[in-house]
């Protein structure tokens, strides 16, 4: 025996804007790390490491910004993120101390195919902590992608939107 | 159990008088499998015979008494000595004496009150059956038949839509609709989700259904949850503006009807889960209570007769008579 065949038509919805389904979409959000530069000589070298981003999400203040960054500023931004924000943060890619022991073979920390290797994690690292919304509520994470230098001794603060 | 071999025993059969026309419907049992049951409903009357087939032909079985009982009883897994049981009733077959040959005793519990359905969950169960019992001084003869009780409800009066704006402040707002806050088991859910604000990058978003026991009091409760489905709904990036349907037949599923504070024992509910998920595998859901009913098939059955009815007071008599088949229920 049939049962009365249930009411399966959509729910009425409003037509869709034209510019809101043509137009770019409100999320866009592209951070790249890139150009590798070992600076200085000798003991005290270290790579920096240009940070760029383009959005056009309102809560970042440039609209696209380029900074250059070393993997110190990177553990500054997750140590503060771990202890500002409810954010479960992605790890980094190691410290890898055991290369920076003299009598290597290469050229330990400075090794083209190990700066790649870096390059490529923080890639990763950053894309997936700029897009959390609690994140992009965090000072540090907009001091560290847009200030022109890290200051270490910011006050702590979360951002407030117009 | 019997001492020295040859004491008289007996074998107990439970046969109901309407067992070739009473529908059967499967239950799961304890230990997962699915069985099938006589299925009853809440006032029906649980009617049948109880055949005491003796062992032994010849010899004498001497008892204390046979009865039947039709007990629904209530079982937490955690606390399995203690049965509780909110219907016990009673027939007594035969005052303690002796059987000289095997016997068939009637036995007739009219109308009998069976106020909650059948359940088997993860922590408690509640159960209907008979039990013949024979009494005798060391040991009883005792055989149990299950059966299996469905709650039916009528449509509700009252079944409004669930219509609700949720989102994260300046990052996600969506109004997800649902069209109903009812739904019987074999209902489809209708809906949709409406994007207000994208500002994260989803990939897809999927509803799931989840069964929650509550079973205990107090500080002793204990939760379990079950996904019962996962329906994807969307698999892309949506922006703002955009609308999803939702169509999700309930049929498919195993699911019973909400269940709220069983003799104050337990409860089943269902909640229907959205979860959104980004390019960063981050999980975004809202969880929605909705009520779950049985319908009937009594109802059709009746209407059927009306239909017979109707039909031959207009039909001529120069027509074959037409069996209503398909009929379909006008929605009221």
């Amino acid at each position: 025996m049939a049962d009365t065949i249930a009411d399966t038509r959509r729910l009425f919805s409003k037509p869709q804007n034209i510019n809101d389904a043509y137009g770019p979409p409100s999320n866009f959000l592209e951070i790249d790390v890139s150009n590798p530069e070992t600076i200085g000589v000798g003991r005290t070298r270290y790579t920096t490491y240009e940070v760029r981003l383009k959005t056009n999400l309102p809560i970042f203040k440039l609209k696209e910004s380029s900074v250059r960054r070393r993997y110190s500023d990177f553990e500054w931004l997750r140590a503060e993120l771990e202890r500002e924000s409810k954010v479960v943060v992605p790890p980094l890619p190691g410290k890898a101390l055991f290369r920076q022991l003299p009598f290597r073979g290469d050229d330990g920390i400075f090794d083209d195919s190990f700066i790649e290797e870096r390059r490529q994690a923080l890639e990763h690292f950053l894309n997936k902590v700029a897009g959390h919304p609690l994140a992009q509520n965090e000072r540090c994470l907009h001091m560290f992608l847009q200030d022109e230098s890290v200051d270490k001794t910011y006050t702590p603060s979360k951002i407030r939107q117009a | 159990m019997s001492f020295f071999g040859f004491g008289q025993s007996a074998d107990i059969d439970i046969v109901l008088n309407d067992a070739e026309t009473r529908k059967k419907a499967e239950h799961k049992t304890e230990d997962g499998r699915k069985d099938k049951y006589f299925l009853f409903y809440d006032g029906e009357t649980v009617s049948g015979k109880v055949n005491v087939t003796l062992k032994y032909p010849g010899k004498r079985l001497e008892h204390n008494g046979i009865k039947i009982e039709f007990v629904g009883q209530i079982e937490l897994y955690y606390d399995r000595g203690n049965h509780h049981e909110f219907v016990s009733l009673v027939k007594d077959l035969a005052r303690p004496g002796e059987l000289t040959q095997s016997q068939a005793f009637d036995f007739e519990f009219t109308h009998v009150e069976k106020p909650y359905e059948s359940y088997t969950g993860q922590n408690v169960k509640l159960r209907y059956f008979l039990r013949a019992t024979v009494s005798r001084r060391l040991n009883d003869i005792s055989k149990e038949l299950d059966l299996v009780v469905h709650t039916l409800s009528s449509y509700p009066e009252l079944n409004s839509s669930i219509k609700m704006e949720v989102g994260i402040e300046d990052c996600l707002h969506i109004e997800f609709e649902y069209n109903k806050s009812k739904y019987h088991l074999k209902d489809v859910i209708v809906g949709k989700i409406y994007f207000l604000l994208v500002r994260i990058k989803i990939k897809h978003m999927e509803i799931d259904i989840i069964k929650r026991e509550t079973t205990g009091t107090g500080p002793n409760v204990y939760h379990e949850n079950d996904t019962i489905a996962k329906y994807e709904i969307m698999d892309g990036a949506p922006v703002r503006g955009e609308s999803i349907p939702i169509r999700l037949f309930l049929a498919g599923y195993e699911m019973t009807p909400s269940m709220r504070d069983i003799n104050k024992k337990y409860s089943v509910r269902y909640y229907l889960n959205l979860v959104l998920i980004d390019e960063e595998e981050r999980r975004y859901f809202k969880q929605q209570e909705i009520t779950l009913w049985r319908k009937g098939d009594i109802v059709r059955k009746s209407m059927s007769h009306q239909a017979i009815m109707a039909s031959q007071r207009f039909e001529s008599s120069s027509h074959p008579e037409t069996t209503p088949t398909q009929s379909q229920e006008e929605d009221s």
